[in-house]
């Protein structure tokens, strides 16, 4: 297991996040519930989205509903599907609701 | 026959990110039956269940739900309340009979929530492991991960409930059995209807966004096969968003959890037994903590924000 140092932007709080946890459980074990909105962890909900602004990680499957293709190759991803792979700055980016 | 009409929740199909990673999980870890395969589309019931299957997942790479079906009582009552939700302004679609493995011709609408409901009549009955005759009380598929006895009821959220409310009541025979009011003591935040003595077979929340799934849920036989359930989930490194723990509305004793593909489900027990001449109970704006959740006495963030 190797660990990472997780920055969440603006406010810059930081969270030492292993490679065997979702980027969001890494956060969420360490006392960061509040830092990102916690969902399903599962890639379902969407409410855990980010974008990654440096940084490597690795992500599975998640819902094109929030993440597009496209997204995902921009950095914008759901933080309970991505593993970091190096430190890493991510910035909280939930995507509005249909209504 | 005292039990006519609509009898009972009969199948839930939902979407999932990955169709083989989520029969891998409702098998192994739920503890459900693989019935069938077809396409995109597997299908599964409890070991208690006799009818061929009450859950279908697709393969769909997003979560949520496709619809949710009930079983009544026979063909008659199939075309008669086709009929009546036809009078009743509702536009019905017949979906073939074999579209669904093992099911017969299923009569399919939108309700003002914006979910897809359908009813059918007819369902290969394939039994349960223990047969019908001289059975004994379980079998080994009741000790196979959570192992519920059966898909018990749907949480559904989205907007109008209360014209949801009337088409259940009015047209459907359904009652109300509990309700949550908003602020103005008048609106109402939630609703739970039944169409048995279960003191719910399908609930609605309120929420702008309609067409949403917050929850299906399944029966277990006990409190400690709620904590179980629990153990099994922390063994599996389910996400569990709450309990286990009880709600005040049913009084039942649950797990809300999600499936690997941020579905969220309940693994239920109990809930009391109630009929259509009980007074609905009321729960007020300021008890909705301890309504819903009855020892935390508090909504989580995610009772409200976090559906599919």
């Amino acid at each position: 297991m190797t660990a990472y140092t997780v920055t969440v932007a603006p406010e810059g709080r930081t969270f030492r996040c292993p490679d065997t946890k979702s980027i969001l459980v890494g956060i969420e074990h360490n006392g960061g519930a509040d830092a990102v909105q916690v969902g399903c962890r599962s890639g379902g909900c969407g409410v855990c989205r980010v974008e990654v602004l440096e940084g490597t990680y690795t992500a599975k499957r998640m819902s094109k509903a929030f993440c597009t293709d496209d997204d995902v190759a921009h950095g914008i991803l759901l933080s309970c599907r991505a593993y970091p792979t190096s430190d890493l700055v991510v910035r909280p980016c939930p995507k509005p609701r249909d209504h | 026959m005292a039990m006519s009409g609509v009898l009972r929740p009969g199948h839930m199909q939902l979407k999932v990110l990955d169709l083989e990673e989520s029969i891998d999980f409702y098998t192994n870890v739920v503890g459900l039956i693989q019935t069938g395969r077809e396409g995109d589309r597997a299908y599964f019931k409890a070991w208690d269940e006799r009818d061929h299957h009450s859950l279908v997942l697709r393969g769909a790479g997003e979560a949520g739900m496709d619809f949710f079906g009930f079983k009544v009582t026979d063909d008659a009552t199939l075309a008669k309340l086709e009929a009546d939700l036809n009078a009743y302004g509702v536009t019905t679609e017949r979906i073939p009979a074999g579209d669904l493995l093992e099911t017969g011709e299923r009569v399919r609408f939108e309700i003002a929530s914006g979910h897809q409901i359908e009813l059918y009549s007819q369902k290969t009955a394939v039994g349960t492991p223990m047969g019908d005759t001289n059975p004994p009380p379980w079998c080994a598929a009741a000790e196979q991960g959570i192992a519920p006895i059966r898909m018990d009821h749907a949480l559904l959220y989205g907007p109008d409930i209360e014209k949801v409310q009337a088409l259940f009541v009015d047209v459907l025979g359904f009652y109300l059995v509990e309700h949550i009011l908003l602020e103005d003591g008048e609106t109402d935040l939630a609703i739970w209807l039944s169409c048995s003595t279960k003191a719910h077979d399908i609930a609605f929340v309120r929420n702008e966004e309609p067409g949403k799934l917050h929850h299906t849920a399944f029966l277990l036989e006990s409190w400690e096969k709620v904590l179980r359930a629990a153990d099994l989930m922390s063994m599996n490194q389910v996400s569990i968003d709450m309990g286990p723990t009880r709600h005040g509305v049913t009084r039942g004793t649950t797990i809300y959890a999600f499936d690997n593909s941020g579905n969220r489900f309940e693994t239920f027990c109990g809930g009391y037994a109630t009929y259509p001449d009980i007074p609905p109970i009321t729960w007020t704006w300021d008890e909705v903590g301890p309504a819903v959740f009855y020892h935390d006495r508090q909504l989580n963030p995610a009772f409200l924000d976090v559906y599919t």
